[in-house]
């Protein structure tokens, strides 16, 4: 069949403040829709010029590799205190982090619990995957009970391990945070309300408004040891029940 | 220490408080914000050397204080700032240690600050002032050489300085623009291709050419940076060497055994790192003794009997746990190691 490109509308592409890089993420990966919403709502707010991406440590750590912005790479766990450190000696950059639950949530708690504790004018993107991505499925903070990890082997067991830390509902109950939420990417329907929260995340620090955090329910085929399908059924099905969607903080 | 800072264009401050060091960040939060500088009090001394990572990526001369404990804590971050190019002063008001010890003025973190102290292959430039008017010369001369040469520096002091009182003739501010451009530095990627400060090279040959250009900049240090004085050597037959507050201390000594005809000289490094070898060497072969003094169980030493090999005798003396030694501790330690 032969199809005639001139009658043709471009509906869909690339967006301008993704680099050509191909990711480097496992098929199925929600990071790389994140990435993608990411980069099409600093197109859409027209920020690319002052954008500047914090990477962490874990699978996000060549991030700033995919942007077409300005970039660092922290520490494990520093993103917050970095993206301070810019944002305070230049507030005209729209500066953002984007960290797993190990880092933002485990070795960078400190960190991330006082930059929203002063309110610092930074968009978090936290990726709440349940387990660590990158050094091959260890037990994170946000490990469900009785969730396999390979540092787990019997599952999680509270007693010795604790609970999975709802990171969204702590700094809710600090008075600085002007934007917290908690979204998924099972399905359209949560995709759309991802892009919708990312967006009013960024548009709450372009106004001055002060911090907002994004934490975004995501999977980990490899690491879950699941088909990308399984991985949204059980997110679906299982994790909201130990980490509900919806807005936290609205003080826009 | 911190108005030099200010004036030597340092425009964001981050700390956290400790004895001895506290009343530098207590300058800062006052007088920071009306130079139109960044100030904030960090939740700990790894976030605070976080936030210098990030300031200094965003292209502001940037500085971060503490005193031993708190500077074991910044290692980490040291080694990011090392290992991504970046500038940036820290000031060591070293105390008594190890652990929590006790804040009385101390050398016991020369090997952290000379060595490495954080992970992986790295230098930082390490200045040792005798004085106020020293501390103040050489905290706007560890911003110049962080500049120029994209390391990080430290200023490694002592809670006798930290504590001390003394005139000091303080420099002109110096014009923000008269500072050197900072092209790499993160400030949006408008007319430009993105920047990007990151300390992670996957491929190990990318790792190694980085790291080997690295040192070849560290070289450069080596080369063209090692600074110390000489106070009475040319015909000394005897020299001690001491940083810092002993330095001073040991001038004191030098007139008591010139008064008593013993010909002694005094060498203070100036530069830790890089330190000076070759002058020391140049020495040795014309004396017959060369005393190293510090406050600590012997750490500058090491580098002293690096630089002397056999050429002449190398006895230590030290104090330890926050003990300061007297001009007449140092006269007798002296005293047995005439011949």
């Amino acid at each position: 069949m032969s199809v005639n490109m001139d009658n043709m509308v471009k509906v869909f592409e690339r967006p301008r403040s993704l680099t050509d890089a191909q990711f480097s993420y496992c098929p199925g990966c929600h990071h790389g829709v994140v990435a993608r919403i990411i980069a099409q709502t600093i197109d859409e707010l027209g920020i690319q010029e002052r954008a500047v991406i914090v990477a962490s440590v874990g699978c996000s750590v060549s991030m700033y590799e995919w942007f077409r912005c300005d970039g660092a790479q922290a520490a494990h766990g520093r993103a917050s205190a970095v993206a301070t450190g810019i944002k305070r000696v230049n507030p005209n950059l729209i500066v953002f982090t984007y960290q797993g639950d190990g880092d933002l949530a485990a070795i960078g708690t400190a960190e991330s619990i006082h930059a929203a504790n002063r309110g610092e004018n930074i968009t978090v993107i936290f990726i709440n995957n349940q387990i660590y991505g990158m050094t091959g499925g260890q037990m994170a903070p946000t490990t469900l009970v009785g969730q396999w990890a390979t540092s787990c082997p019997d599952g999680r067991n509270a007693e010795l391990a604790g609970y999975p830390i709802r990171f969204a509902e702590m700094i809710a109950q600090l008075n600085a945070p002007v934007y917290v939420t908690r979204q998924a990417l099972y399905d359209q329907k949560r995709i759309m309300s991802a892009s919708r929260a990312i967006k009013k995340a960024f548009q709450c620090q372009v106004e001055g408004k002060g911090y907002s955090l994004v934490e975004m329910l995501t999977n980990c085929p490899t690491n879950w040891r699941m088909s990308p399908v399984e991985t949204n059924s059980r997110l679906m099905n299982e994790v909201v029940k130990t980490f509900p969607l919806g807005d936290l903080v609205d003080r826009v | 220490m911190a108005e030099a800072a200010i004036c030597a264009g340092c425009r964001a401050y981050f700390g956290y408080p400790i004895t001895p060091q506290t009343e530098l960040l207590e300058y800062m939060a006052a007088h920071m914000p009306a130079a139109g500088g960044a100030f904030v009090q960090a939740e700990s001394e790894v976030a605070a050397i976080n936030m210098c990572y990030g300031a200094s990526a965003a292209g502001v001369r940037t500085m971060t204080s503490s005193s031993s404990p708190g500077i074991s804590l910044k290692m980490e971050g040291i080694s990011y700032l090392a290992a991504a190019d970046l500038p940036c002063v820290i000031i060591n008001v070293a105390r008594g240690g190890p652990g929590l010890g006790n804040i009385a003025p101390a050398q016991g973190d020369y090997f952290q600050a000379t060595k490495g102290g954080g992970h992986g292959d790295y230098r930082m430039i390490v200045l040792g002032p005798a004085s106020i008017a020293e501390a103040v010369e050489l905290v706007m001369l560890a911003f110049d050489l962080a500049d120029k040469y994209r390391v990080p520096a430290m200023v490694l002091s002592d809670g006798m300085l930290g504590q001390m009182m003394e005139p000091v003739v303080l420099p002109e501010h110096i014009s923000l623009d008269s500072l050197p451009g900072r092209p790499w530095a993160l400030t949006g990627a408008r007319g430009r291709g993105p920047n990007a400060v990151t300390s992670f090279a996957m491929d190990p040959v990318d790792l190694s050419r980085i790291n080997t250009e690295r040192q070849g900049r560290y070289r450069q240090i080596e080369e063209n940076e090692v600074r110390y004085r000489e106070t009475e050597t040319s015909d000394a037959t005897i020299i001690v060497v001491a940083y810092g507050t002993v330095a001073r201390i040991a001038r004191t000594t030098v007139k008591m055994a010139r008064s008593q005809g013993i010909k002694l000289g005094l060498v203070q490094p100036i530069t830790l790192w890089p330190f000076p070898y070759a002058p020391l060497r140049a020495l040795s072969s014309r004396v017959s003794t060369i005393l190293t003094v510090e406050m600590s169980a012997g750490q500058m030493v090491e580098d002293v009997r690096l630089a002397v090999a056999d050429r002449a005798d190398t006895p230590f003396y030290g104090e330890l746990g926050g003990l300061v030694p007297t001009p007449k501790d140092i006269l007798r330690e002296v005293m047995h190691n005439v011949r």
